[in-house]
């Protein structure tokens, strides 16, 4: 019997024939992040000893600059862990700020068929590199990077077969929408990306799939590899590599087409997005406050093109807040050199630096009570944005830039043909 | 490793936001342990009683990778046995030493304020209040070891592989 793609890495880098689900593996790690909220002084425990100081990298992205004491104390914490270890790749405030999973996209971090943990739960985005990576806890960053190992339970592998090709205003948020919708929860499982939709998808667009798969609760999310991701990581990382296929009689939970021609923008309603999907129809007309475009599912240039393009020749409701975070000051760059930035504060828009900020309700843009928002990032719990009463829809940026013109949940559709 | 406490009922997909919000992510380990369910069940933690145990319906612990576990462990309950618990909160319960256990159908067979008696080594989950026993899926014995010797941070320390925490516990 045959092996899906996480099953191929993991049975590798554990030094094993064949691994299949219910297996414990141990496995060597190729890559540990280290983040802000590591160091928080409630979380940090200081390290003696480091396994290799080139396969650590520290990124400060979850409130940056820092927005508190306690944030500004950990990015002390980590500057001097830094120093002492000397380690090569670090990411602090100012040119090469951005959130952990947009610099492994930028800078070709996540090398195909390698391991790669971080301790937050949206680490998966890393699978569209075609590796293993994944969310963990913050012990268990702390213990691979000493000890340069973690280990793993396998789980069965759901596939995903994408087929045709998105329309103008639909994007791959509305197809993870569509799935987490309408098969809930893949918790203790894996999902693989693949099919002859996925050579239509940017990086970007597939990363936007990987990412949110973290809100499926999936052990580890990937890609098949194609020239256009080789290529990608080639450009931006001269390190070795060997991608893992899978094999032709791999085995499969189960095997689910999505149709991308078929779809349609659709909303999660708040508090989560399983089985909590609905067209955007349902939704339109709900008054909002705020509208928010940014995380590590959405901060990409793509997506502010995408905003940039439904706010073509119009201007932000006066009664919202929209707030446009990059992903990372590269992209943040980008978008000023080619006019995006000057085009999306005209509008209205209110454009912050490189940071999770408002996705995490960490800062710069925390909702108060009862108030209303429409989000393209990657969760929508109760309170996860700020207060609890908050209500928090998720859409696909286009949703959610054509909903901060109006006032109101509104259908891209209605810009975008 | 054995328990024996009044069961509190938590449903589908309880997420890390509820058990640890990020606006206490601030206070030390101790402090944040009294918001745990604070949104969705306000004065919850002053009803729990050390050594009381959770169960959970499917998917507990769904969302982020902070340190809800811990929370659940410094308010001093027993242990968290459901029907499906998520792969990084599991992760978290074994690193932070906090007791966890999937069974299948457990949410069902109890009701809240029964007493249930949990064995770790055995894998059995007993309704003490009606007699219904259901069998439990098991800890993998190198995790099971790891988690009652303490979790991750202990460990490593004894190593001298981190240095002692002096203010409060991990
Ligand atoms: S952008 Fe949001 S989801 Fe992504 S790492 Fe930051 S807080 Fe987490």
């Amino acid at each position: 019997m045959g092996m899906t793609i996480a099953e191929k890495i993991l049975a590798r880098k554990s030094g094993q024939a064949r691994v299949g689900p219910g297996d414990l593996v141990t496995v060597e790690v190729d890559t540990v992040i280290l983040f802000d909220n590591n160091f928080m002084p409630s979380q940090w425990r200081d390290i003696l000893k480091l396994k290799d100081r080139n396969r650590v990298i520290v990124v400060l992205d979850h409130r940056v600059p820092a927005a508190t004491q306690a944030s500004a104390a950990a990015h002390r914490t980590a500057r001097q862990f830094v120093a002492k270890f000397g380690i090569p790749r670090f990411h602090d405030v100012g040119y090469r700020q951005g959130i952990s999973h947009q610099l492994v996209a930028d800078h070709g971090y996540a090398l195909p068929g390698s391991v790669l943990l971080c301790s937050d739960s949206h680490t998966c985005s890393a699978g569209v590199f075609n590796c293993i990576a994944r969310g963990v806890g913050g012990p268990d960053v702390v213990y691979a990077a000493i000890k340069g190992e973690t280990w793993f339970r396998v789980g069965e592998t759901v596939r995903y077969e994408l087929e045709g090709r998105l329309s103008p205003a639909v994007t791959t948020k509305d197809a993870f929408l569509q799935i987490a919708g309408r098969y809930g929860d893949h918790a203790t499982m894996n999902v693989e990306y693949g099919g002859p939709g996925v050579a239509s998808l940017g990086i970007n667009a597939r990363k936007t799939l990987t990412t949110m798969s973290a809100e499926l609760s999936a052990e580890f999310a990937t890609f098949e590899p194609d020239e256009l991701m080789l290529g990608w990581v080639r450009e931006r990382n001269p390190a070795p590599f060997e991608p893992v296929h899978r094999d032709p009689d791999a085995r499969y939970a189960a095997v689910r087409k999505v149709d991308l021609a078929q779809l349609e923008p659709l909303v999660a309603f708040p508090d989560t997005v399983i089985e909590n999907s609905r067209p955007v129809a349902d939704a339109a007309g709900t008054p909002i406050d705020q509208a928010f475009v940014g995380s590590c599912a959405n901060g990409t240039l793509d997506d502010l093109e995408l905003v940039t393009k439904v706010l073509e020749g119009r201007q932000v409701s006066p009664k919202v807040r929209f707030i446009v975070t990059p992903g990372s000051q590269n992209i943040y760059r980008a978008a000023a050199r080619s006019g995006l930035i000057t085009r999306l504060v005209e509008a209205g828009a209110v454009v912050t630096p490189a940071t999770c900020g408002a996705c995490g309700g960490g800062h710069m843009g925390v909702l108060g009570p009862d108030e209303t928002c429409i989000t393209a990032t990657t969760r929508n719990f109760k309170g996860r944005m700020g207060d609890p009463s908050a209500r928090i829809f998720m859409g696909s940026p286009a949703t959610v830039a054509a909903s901060a013109i109006r006032g109101v949940i509104t259908d891209p559709r209605e810009f975008l043909s | 490793m054995k328990f024996k406490a009044r069961v509190w009922k938590f449903g589908n997909n309880i997420n890390t936001d509820l058990i640890l919000p990020i606006q206490v992510y601030y206070l030390t380990p101790q402090e944040q342990a009294r918001f745990v369910f604070h949104a969705n069940r306000p004065g919850w933690v002053d009803l729990a009683q050390p050594g009381d145990i959770i169960v959970g319906g499917r998917n507990f612990g769904m969302g982020s990778s902070r340190p809800a576990a811990r929370s659940l462990r410094n308010l001093g309950l027993g242990c968290l046995i459901a029907h499906s618990i998520n792969g990084l909160f599991f992760r978290n319960c074994v690193n932070f030493a906090f007791p966890a256990m999937e069974c299948r159908g457990v949410f069902d067979a109890f009701s809240e304020g029964d007493i249930a008696e949990v064995d770790f080594d055995a894998c059995t989950v007993r309704n003490a209040t009606t007699g219904r026993e259901l069998p439990a899926i098991g800890l993998p014995p190198k995790l099971l070891d790891l988690l009652k010797a303490g979790g991750i941070y202990p460990l490593l320390e004894k190593e001298g592989l981190i240095a002692p925490r002096v203010e409060s516990r991990p």
